[in-house]
């Protein structure tokens, strides 16, 4: 690993102002820096430690629950509050990672996690996202892991969080503050797709740091669903995740929230397949309608066409635990 | 934006949610507000300037296993090495080092972590405890009786870490069935495939109601 100044902020400010400087970059958990930095995927000349902020509060006020970014992941998916009110955050950030990097991991961190993808880590190979303009190794070689949706002539990869995949199917909003104060962003308008820029995971500026998230209260606790697969039971990356958020009442659905992860270069929701469900009876020919649907425009690639059929069975299999039609 | 290519939100949203377009102080935002100046103007100017001549080393003063340590470590110095290399403890082994076996799990401040992926500059302040933190003199801890009594381990590698980890997963209150145990355990990986011997130890030990 290449040497680096670490400094310890004591302000928000303070981050701010040293994030003006190039090179510097943020630490918080480490979980995700140190392992791109051990492997000279990124070398930054300084690092500022926020872990010290007072940013870790986890409160419900006025219609939305707060939680700072360096609310650990662990925390938040143990925490009454998130439990009570956002139950499918809970079930996300419980099927992430290890119980120990979960001790570790921050909000804002997972957001900013980069891809898994193998030509990414490996110095070695082309990829656009590391070093643009060397081309995607993904795209003719080895690519079973990697996007269905919303891919781009240069990169192919999949954001790995499940975390954001709840994130984005609750209306999560975005706290960021930079040079020009506080902005707040909708969590679905925080990543992006690769397009011409996939060095570029998101919206985030180089000198803005995340403060938290907010999500709004709902209805949706007594209905919701976190489906993972993954190639083993555990501690490993979603091939395919489904997040499902219903509202029901007297049978009918009134509101549904869903998101896809693992599918895209950011969670995926399924803005249409939500409409299709308000208003309609749980059952199994409606979801597997829904699914059908959801899966149009899916791109696959030589060793991840598998993801397509996956992805569809995930969408049914998560709807049909989440409406209550079958146990989880 | 276009929502259908870009998977953004779609424009009606924004009407259906005003409170997205509103910019509220939420109580966090207020308590960094809060924060006496003069204590943010001595942040910004610590994390601004004078640390250009610690690019090297930097003190660190930790707590492990009871001991206080005053180092001088390099800040890309992780955890893991500084326990090995500078103070001996090589009992927390390097599985993979990139965060991905559990073999160098250790308590900080009572929670299990990876040493791996820890900086060592940011325990400063910190207690850390390693499986050579747990025994009483001779006394071994309850889980590291149970772990020799159930056959815990072939190699021994991944055991460490294993039982760092299990004594937290007790702790934590995950440990209440088998498929409690085995996914508060999944962290931990051992190439031996010890589970099924792991997973009585623990039961072992949650069941005997001991303190761990
Ligand atoms: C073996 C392994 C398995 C994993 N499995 C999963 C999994 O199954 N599912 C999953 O979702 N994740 C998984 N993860 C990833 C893990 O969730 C992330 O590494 C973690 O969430 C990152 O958080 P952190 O606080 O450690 O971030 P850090 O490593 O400290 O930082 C990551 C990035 O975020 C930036 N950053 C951090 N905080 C802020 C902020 N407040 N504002 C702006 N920028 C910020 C940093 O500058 C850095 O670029 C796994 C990781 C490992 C190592
Ligand atoms: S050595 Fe730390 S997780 Fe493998
Ligand atoms: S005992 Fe050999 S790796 Fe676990």
């Amino acid at each position: 690993m290449k040497q680096f100044e670490y400094v310890k902020a004591g302000s928000t400010q303070g981050v701010i102002n040293a994030l003006a400087q190039p090179g510097t970059k943020i630490i918080a958990g480490g979980t995700n820096l140190v392992d791109l930095m051990k492997r000279g995927v990124t070398a930054p000349d300084k690092l500022v430690d926020i872990t010290h902020l007072p940013l870790k509060d986890i409160t419900a006020t006025s219609g939305r629950l707060h939680i700072g970014t360096l609310a650990l992941n662990s925390i938040v998916s143990e925490n009454s509050l998130v439990q009570k009110k956002q139950p499918l955050l809970s079930m996300a950030l419980k099927a992430g990672a290890s119980p120990q990097l979960r001790n570790m991991a921050t909000v804002g961190g997972n957001m900013m996690q980069r891809t898994r993808c193998g030509y990414f880590y490996d110095t070695t190979l082309p990829c656009n996202k590391r070093q643009p303009e060397s081309g995607c190794g993904a795209k003719e070689g080895y690519n079973r892991m990697h996007a269905i949706f919303g891919t781009s002539e240069k990169c192919i990869a999949v954001h790995p969080s499940d975390m954001c995949v709840a994130l984005a199917a609750l209306d999560t909003t975005v706290i960021i503050a930079g040079k020009k104060g506080e902005r707040k962003l909708a969590f679905t308008d925080f990543h992006k797709l690769p397009g011409d820029t996939p060095e570029l995971d998101n919206h985030l500026a180089k000198d803005e740091i995340i403060l938290g998230i907010e999500i709004p209260d709902n209805n949706f606790a007594d209905h919701s669903y976190y489906l993972k697969i993954r190639d083993r039971q555990s501690y490993a990356f979603a091939l395919v995740s489904v997040a499902v958020a219903l509202d029901i009442s007297n049978g009918v659905i009134r509101s549904a929230r869903l998101a896809m992860g693992g599918v895209a270069h950011k969670p995926w929701r399924l803005y249409d397949a939500e409409k299709a469900l308000a208003g309609k009876q749980p059952s199994v020919p409606l979801f597997e309608q829904i699914a059908r649907g959801a899966m149009q425009g899916a791109k696959a690639y030589q060793h991840n066409e598998f993801k397509i059929n996956l992805a569809s069975n995930a969408v049914i299999q998560a709807l049909k635990v989440a409406s209550g039609l079958v146990p989880a | 934006m276009d929502s259908k290519n870009h998977n953004t939100t779609p424009k009606e949203d924004e009407k259906e949610n005003p409170r997205r377009t509103f910019l509220k102080q939420t109580s966090l935002l207020t308590a960094i507000a809060m924060a006496p100046s003069a204590l943010v103007k001595a942040a910004e100017n610590h994390v601004d300037d004078k640390i250009a001549d610690v690019f090297e080393k930097m003190p660190l003063k930790m707590e492990v296993n009871g001991q206080l340590q005053s180092l001088s470590v390099e800040p890309r110095a992780t955890l893991l090495d500084i326990l090995r290399e500078q103070l001996d403890l090589t009992g927390s082994k390097k599985g993979c080092d990139y965060g991905q076996c559990g073999a160098c799990t250790v308590h900080i401040d009572g929670q299990r972590v990876l040493s791996c992926l820890t900086l060592g500059v940011m325990v400063n302040g910190k207690k850390v405890t390693t499986i050579e933190g747990l025994a009483k003199g001779d006394q071994l801890h309850p889980m590291q009786e149970a772990f020799i009594k159930h056959d815990g381990f072939q190699c021994g590698y991944c055991t460490p870490g294993q039982i760092m980890s299990a004594v937290a997963c007790v702790r934590e209150g995950h440990a209440d069935s088998e498929a409690e145990i085995r996914e508060f355990m999944s962290g931990n990986i051992c190439r031996c495939g010890a589970y099924p011997n792991i997973v009585k130890a623990i039961q072992d030990v949650k069941e005997g109601g001991l303190t761990v």
